[in-house]
């Protein structure tokens, strides 16, 4: 079961929003409504799919309706149609006490601007949470002190916000949103606001943050470069609708269409696109065969090297069409000999940079191998040239 | 002329018969609560006279400087023994009594009005226009009807005080809590905080400097009110001036109006700097 579903959301900000749903029907857009009944149409039809444990980036130019689609998953905007489903439980008609209730379990929010309480110090902000819910001072106590030491404040407990820097400001407001151990986060731009070098590390912790705590992320951002680093998937609005929903990968590999790429036109490529995105399939001759077998399907794919995986498709390594065809004239039975098993392998995720440094300095294609060590592609020069001259 | 004219509207005719009402009505009330509040009244300044000048004028100075720090409490100190100096010291204390009385009472109604105005559309349209009839009202006539409710002397110097000294923190109150910046206030609601937890967790904190600035200007009111109050009766340093009037004796008016400034610059000053200090 999804985490998070929503079907069709919908919503529209303004005095009697139906009007606006009638003209949606009839195919008017966003700017004809607004200019006909002054309703501001935020977000159209909005489906799409959480799994627990994954990260989801909202992504889309200021106006698109990210920031109305997070508010609708905890109700801080009411939609005007369609429903939010959270562990499978219709949330869209929950009573006021049951929504608080829900708000204070289940969701943990971070701000584009903190929202720290400025009254407050850092220890009292974290613990905000755990007071709306009456836990006891020592419960909470002990809780803020623990978050804070998961993101990096420990000893600033009884600082005021104001005394912080912007990144340090953020980390508070994340740590307010751990405090309660949510099942689900919703970063708002919760970076955008930062330095570039901040919000480079902060990027970076939470994503190893993220590896322990294992949160449902809705994370929204305008930032392509950020959203193709933190997602697992990438939901591309603009005008209130899904333009595309995909991994990083087939965001930038096949963008839906001319507003995808152009968001897509400027990213660095080195860094994006990994061994999963460029590698083929593997030629492979099994380490059992026999030396004339290897030298015929060299011949026959024109390979001047071959990788030799066992049959469970482990690699072995790889040999050389010279040596394959000594070892023929000699007559040997077996090519274990041949079998060169000191070369670079990869991973899927490797990026490109990696591969490129990889490359320079190995003249044969780089194996893809997944954790067991089973080959899954190869990775060849002209394929990393391909990628990176490929622009749309 | 006379009869081409059109009739007069009896309105003074018609307030009279509403506070007539009320006076028979709840007379007894009042004046069962003016006995009361009198007798604290007059308690709070006899206490405050039977101690020598020079203890009271330290503990003000004491509490100034816990509040406002150093400066303000050399002044209060300088200010209260030239008070003192003056041969003033009883209806000074007489004046500050009524103005602390009726600020505490007036700022005990007024917060939680201000909190209903900020935090409810319907009650800001009511009480808004209200604030305005209260303090385009001439100040004295509000001595008049409340004679009737609780007779001549200080509590109806009170009440026409509170009357008149509310609309400040009323004012402010409601504006601190709408100040309060939506960021936050969605923040609050993004963690589950019901109402009333948002209320006193967030929005009083932070509107308190701009409800201190709201309490300082209902002291400033409550002292001219309670100064003018000596028209029927209250005593203190508007008694020294009213009599001075009566008497047509200039120096002494002018040395009882001097009085009252200084009090008044020693009250704003005092009070003035503990909103700033947050
Ligand atoms: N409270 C509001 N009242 C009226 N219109 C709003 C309100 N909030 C957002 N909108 C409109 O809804 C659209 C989507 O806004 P928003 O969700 O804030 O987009 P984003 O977060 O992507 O910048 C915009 O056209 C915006 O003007
Ligand atoms: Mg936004």
């Amino acid at each position: 079961m999804a985490k998070i579903k929503t079907v069709k959301l919908t919503k529209i900000f303004g005095p009697s929003p139906k009007r606006a749903l009638t003209l949606l029907s009839q195919g008017k857009t966003k700017d004809e409504i607004f200019n006909q009944t002054g309703l501001a149409v935020a977000l159209v039809d909005v489906s799409f799919e959480v799994q627990a444990g994954e990260i989801l980036v909202v992504m889309g130019l200021s106006g698109s309706g990210k920031s109305s689609l997070i508010r609708c998953l905890n109700r801080l905007i009411e939609p005007t149609q369609g429903k939010v489903f959270i562990d499978g439980e219709d949330i869209t008609n929950l009573d006021h006490n049951a929504l608080l209730e829900l708000r204070r379990h289940k969701f943990g929010m971070v701000f584009q601007h903190f929202a720290l309480f400025p009254h407050r110090n850092v220890c009292h902000n974290v613990e905000y949470g755990l007071e709306i819910q009456h836990k006891d001072k020592a419960f909470r106590r002990e809780k803020a002190c623990q978050i804070l030491k998961l993101v990096g404040l420990e000893g600033w407990e009884e600082a005021m916000p104001s005394q912080l820097s912007g990144g340090m400001q953020q980390r508070v407001g994340l740590a307010r949103a751990l405090a309660i151990e949510p099942d689900i986060l919703l970063m708002d731009e919760a970076f955008n606001a930062l330095d570039p070098l901040i919000r480079d590390e902060m990027q970076n912790e939470l994503i190893s943050l993220q590896n322990r705590i294992k949160k449902t992320i809705i994370f929204i951002t305008h930032n392509l470069d950020e959203a193709l680093k933190m997602g697992d998937r990438v939901v591309l609005m603009r005008e209130g609708q899904i333009v595309q929903i995909g991994t990083p990968n087939e965001i930038i590999t096949a963008p839906a269409d001319d507003y995808v790429k152009r968001f897509v036109k400027n990213v660095d490529k080195c860094k994006l696109l990994t061994a999963q995105s460029i590698q083929v399939p593997a030629v492979v001759a099994y380490s059992d065969d026999a030396p004339r077998t290897v030298f015929d399907k060299m011949q026959t794919e024109s390979l001047s090297t071959i990788f030799i995986v066992k049959r469970d498709n482990t690699l072995q390594g790889i040999v050389q069409i010279g040596s394959v065809k000594t070892a023929v004239s000699r007559g040997d039975k077996s090519i274990a000999s041949l079998i060169n098993s000191e070369l670079p392998t990869v991973t899927a995720t490797e990026p490109l940079t990696t591969l490129i440094s990889i490359l320079a300095k190995w003249h044969w294609p780089v194996p893809v191998v997944d954790e067991k060590h089973q080959l899954q592609g190869i990775v060849i020069n002209t394929g990393v040239l391909a990628a990176l001259a490929k622009k749309e | 002329m006379e009869n081409f004219s059109i009739p007069k509207l009896p309105l003074d005719d018609w307030i009279d018969a509403g506070l007539d009402f009320l006076t028979e009505n709840f007379a007894f009330l009042t004046k069962n609560i003016s006995e009361y509040l009198e007798k604290i009244i007059n308690f709070i300044i006899d206490s405050l006279i039977f101690f020598p000048p020079w203890v009271i004028i330290i503990l003000f100075a004491l509490i100034a400087w816990r509040l406002s720090g150093r400066q303000v409490a050399l002044f209060t100190l300088i200010g209260f023994a030239f008070l003192w100096n003056l041969r003033l010291w009883e209806p000074t204390i007489e004046t500050l009594t009524l103005v602390i009385v009726a600020t505490f009472i007036a700022v005990l109604i007024s917060i939680p009005i201000g909190v209903l105005a900020a935090i409810s559309k319907k009650a800001y349209r009511i009480i808004m226009p209200l604030l305005d009839f209260m303090q385009t009202m001439p100040a004295f006539v509000y001595l008049i009807p409340a004679i009737p409710f609780f007779g001549l002397g200080s509590v109806s110097a009170i009440f026409s005080t509170v009357i008149f000294a509310m609309p400040p923190t009323i004012r402010l109150t409601c504006l601190g809590i709408k100040q309060v910046p939506k960021e936050l206030i969605e923040a609050a609601d993004a963690f589950g905080s019901t109402k009333r937890q948002k209320l006193f967790k967030l929005q009083l904190p932070l509107a308190i400097p701009t409800i201190m600035a709201g309490i300082n200007q209902t002291i400033m009111l409550a002292l001219s009110m309670v100064v003018i109050a000596a028209m029927i009766g209250a005593g203190g340093l508007g008694g020294e001036v009213w009599r001075a009037i009566q008497r047509l004796q200039p120096g002494m008016g002018f040395q009882a109006g001097i009085a009252i400034v200084i009090l008044a610059m020693i009250l704003d000053r005092i009070t003035q700097k503990i909103g700033q200090k947050n």
